[in-house]
């Protein structure tokens, strides 16, 4: 006979019971996640991140601007012309970690790769208010000031290989050159470059000629995001889930 | 015995040694040096204090010098936390304070905030209160000599190591879950000692039935580890470095983080907090619990459901449908044991209403529930979808942490406090209880300020962004709606001024209390009734 | 696994399972054999300070 008292008085008991009622409810809930075909779209163009984009996300990450900038725009009317495209699981399949955000702050940016100059990313990053009056974002103008170390960038290509990111590796061996060439468009090695990340724009981000600014990198990031799927070719409805 | 506790400690440091000696970044040199401090310390004082050579006797009595620790610590963190909080609500209010700088802008001082008031205030005033309570309704004294203190201070280290990280752009952007892989690796140590330290203390109980308050707590540091190692899991791009990759990505990495996130809300900031509901609301009242069969349900009802809710943050995004309306679904019917808990709690003061005005520490612990009440009953009605659509992304969600982390959180660890305060200096009596009925009002009028705004700005916000003109096209810029927010974040920032004088207050009253000082005042008496004309 | 079975599982075992949960929980929560000893638990935080 099943008895109560029992575990009121083992607390081992009770550890084991609390233990499998809260597993349950993870497991049952998350697990499907990862095995559902359905949980991420198929779509085409979603593309691992070019080196130089994966350390401006690593920026991006770094100074918090999730806490105040979404990257998931939701299926309505408004968010859809405001923002684009209601966002896709499958355009943030390689991000580690997701970005979506739980505070709109700042407009959502997860399609806001193209919509402004670099020229206006790099006066809005140093000063906000010069262009939005109204913006109560902060300035960040020592990332102009700042190098972009990337010494190591190519370990930072391995670790995302091995948490799932399908980099090759002639991607990692040429991390490092990849990541240069991006910056500078009349580089050779930007055909290997585009060849490597398919639709990786090579510009000089931040307008400054020296070393690879911090400021190239996150504008290289947020001019990518949300560019990547080609939505004239994808079917909503086949991947309703 | 002795090499059981020095080994442990001295590989701390030099593994603290390596890590700052091989480091890739400025802040892994610096961890790995206050890792290496830190272990340093820990010998000479476990040496001075011969804390290994001393036995427990049954002449020890309780360890509420553990509990003292706690009480001081739990002060000084509250006051770090608001203050961070009233800071970045005046960046948001006025940005040019966050003065362009890399280490004081918003987005670095954020999770500094978060982290200060849940983990620092929050995880002091639970261990605190689960090393007292524990002893006295096991009536056993603390299980360990030095586990306690382990406890403790690497508690305080992890708070150090994750704050000074987020300062120095060490973040894995999960929210409530930033400190990185290595911080991570450090609090799950402390936190098995610290689950083993209560289970042992359990153990050696001479009550044969372990009292519900007990329960909550265990779920509490049993789940919490579960979340923080399956939400944490990352792999470092180097040994020596700060940064990581979490192991999952995209949609299953928002699932896993929400999971935690939510799950953060339910039992570290939920059921922790209802411990204490359950020992010091009965203590203060004199009456034991209203049904303590109630507590029962409320207890396996509660954290079965909470486990679920966690999807009702990503509703009309990218995660599928089916785990968004498991995650509504759940969210909806937590509201029952929610209430359950609360008018358990409310109800254990029926026939001794009357002490809450001669009792402003009861007071501040029934206010706590009153907004115990209205934030899971907020809580339900945001996580439905209908309801979801306009508050997500807005302020009101801000509104709803606040009046939960504000009203019942702070609250219930304030009347937790000042119950403690005289007991653990070994006081007669507090300072000042008219000094108590003053944190009262000043916190409560803080809440209702701050919560007032956030539903105000973000319903608004919420209504400009999807509000469209004549012509069909949508009427407001973006920065408009930023613009009209401006007001209500100075109403929120006063709240924030009010709240945080309320806990300096309390802050000077438990000082005076552990010099043994008694404030001259007028006492509070009875009031007799007025004869019916 | 397909979205299908995931759904049929739900409909059934998931059901048994909170309605036996629950069941279960309010049996020892309200059994009448166990008045007594609750009515003691509840008396624990003042038996010793």
């Amino acid at each position: 006979m099943f008895d109560h008292g029992k575990i009121e008085r083992n607390s081992v008991l009770m550890l084991i019971g609390i233990l499998i009622v809260v597993s349950i409810g993870g497991l049952i809930e998350i697990a499907p996640l990862f095995y559902l075909e359905s949980s991420i779209e198929k779509v085409k163009g979603v593309r691992p991140y070019t080196p130089l984009e994966l350390a401006g996300r690593n920026i991006y990450v770094r100074e918090g601007c999730y806490n105040c900038h979404s990257q998931m725009i939701r299926p309505f009317r408004d968010e859809v012309e405001r923002y684009g495209h209601y966002s896709l699981a499958a355009e943030s399949m390689y991000d580690h970690p997701f970005q979506w955000g739980s505070k709109r702050t700042g407009p959502d940016l997860a399609r806001v790769g193209g919509k402004y100059s670099d020229e206006w990313h790099r006066t809005h990053l140093i000063r906000p208010r010069s262009l939005v009056p109204e913006s109560v974002m902060p300035g960040y103008p020592f990332l102009a000031k700042t190098a972009l170390p990337y010494g190591d960038i190519d370990g930072h290509l391995s670790a995302n290989r091995a948490v799932g990111v399908p980099y090759s590796d002639e991607m990692i061996a040429n991390a490092k050159a990849d990541l240069e060439a991006q910056l500078d468009p009349d580089s050779d090695g930007v055909d290997a470059l585009v060849k490597r990340y398919p639709g990786a724009k090579a510009r000089n981000f931040d307008l400054k000629v020296g070393p690879p600014s911090e400021l190239d990198a996150l504008i290289a990031y947020l001019q990518v995001l949300g560019t990547m799927v080609d939505f004239s070719a994808y079917k909503a409805e086949e991947n309703l889930r | 015995m002795n090499w059981l506790i020095s080994f442990p400690i001295g590989l701390t440091g030099v593994i603290g040694l390596m890590l700052a000696a091989k480091a890739q970044d400025p802040a892994m040199y610096g961890h790995g040096l206050v890792f290496f401090v830190a272990a340093v310390a820990a010998i000479f004082c476990v040496i001075s204090r011969n804390l290994l050579a001393k036995k427990i006797s049954a002449e020890d009595g309780y360890n509420d010098e553990i509990v003292r620790a706690g009480l001081i610590a739990s002060t000084f963190w509250g006051i770090v936390g608001f203050s961070a909080g009233l800071f970045i609500a005046l960046q948001l209010a006025f940005p040019d304070l966050n003065f362009d700088t890399s280490v004081t802008n918003f987005g670095r001082l954020r999770p500094l905030h978060t982290s200060a008031v849940i983990f620092a205030f929050g995880g002091n005033v639970l261990i605190m209160t689960s090393f007292h309570v524990v002893q006295r309704t096991c009536r056993a004294r603390l299980a360990g000599n030095w586990s306690p203190w382990f406890v403790f201070w690497g508690y305080q280290l992890f708070i150090v190591l994750a704050a000074s990280g987020y300062v120095l752009g060490v973040t894995q952007s999960k929210e409530y879950a930033e400190p990185e892989w290595y911080v991570d690796i450090w609090l799950t140590i402390v936190w098995v000692v610290y689950l083993v330290v209560f289970m042992a203390t359990l153990a050696k109980r001479k009550e044969p039935h372990i009292y519900v308050a007990n329960w909550f707590y265990l779920a509490f540091i049993v789940t919490v580890a579960l979340l923080h190692l399956v939400n944490n899991a990352a792999v470092p791009v180097s040994f020596a470095g700060t940064k990581s990759y979490t192991l999952f990505a995209g949609v299953q990495d928002a699932l896993t983080q929400w999971w935690y996130g939510h799950n953060a809300v339910g039992f570290f900031l939920t059921a922790g907090f209802l411990g204490i509901m359950y020992y010091f609301i009965p203590k203060q009242a004199e009456r034991p619990i209203y049904s303590y069969r109630l507590s029962i349900v409320h207890f396996w009802s509660l954290i079965f459901l909470y486990i679920w809710a966690g999807p009702h943050h990503l509703l009309y995004t990218a995660l599928p449908d089916w785990a968004q309306t498991l995650g509504m679904t759940f969210s909806v019917m937590l509201w029952m044991p929610s209430w359950g808990g609360m008018i358990n709690g409310l109800m254990t003061l029926s026939g001794a209403w009357d002490k809450l005005r001669t009792d402003p520490i009861l007071r501040i612990m029934v206010l706590s529930l009153a907004f115990y009440g209205m934030s899971t009953f907020e809580g339900p009605l945001m996580a439905i979808k209908a309801v979801n659509a306009l508050s997500h992304y807005t302020d009101w969600t801000v509104g709803h942490v606040h009046s939960g982390a504000l009203g019942w959180v702070g609250m219930v660890s304030f009347g937790a406090i000042y119950f403690l305060a005289p007991r653990v200096f070994g006081q007669a009596q507090l300072y000042s209880l008219r000094l108590v009925s003053l944190h009262f009002w000043m916190a409560t009028f803080g809440i209702v300020f701050y919560a007032a705004a956030m539903w105000v700005s973000g319903i608004l916000q919420g209504l400009m962004w999807r509000a469209y003109d004549q012509l069909g096209f949508l009427e407001y810029s973006f920065a408009e709606t930023v613009e009209a927010m401006h007001p209500f974040y100075v109403i929120r920032a006063l709240g924030g001024v009010l709240f945080l004088g309320g806990a300096l207050v309390m802050a000077y009253n438990v000082y005076r209390t552990s010099r043994g000082d008694v404030r001259i005042e007028q006492p509070y008496t009875a009031v007799p009734q007025p004869a019916v004309a | 696994m397909n979205y299908e079975t995931l759904a049929h599982f739900a409909h059934t075992w998931g059901l048994v399972y909170l309605v036996v949960l629950f069941a279960g929980v309010l049996f020892y929560a309200l059994r009448p054999s166990a008045r007594a000893k609750f009515e003691d638990a509840a008396q624990i935080p003042f038996k010793e300070d």
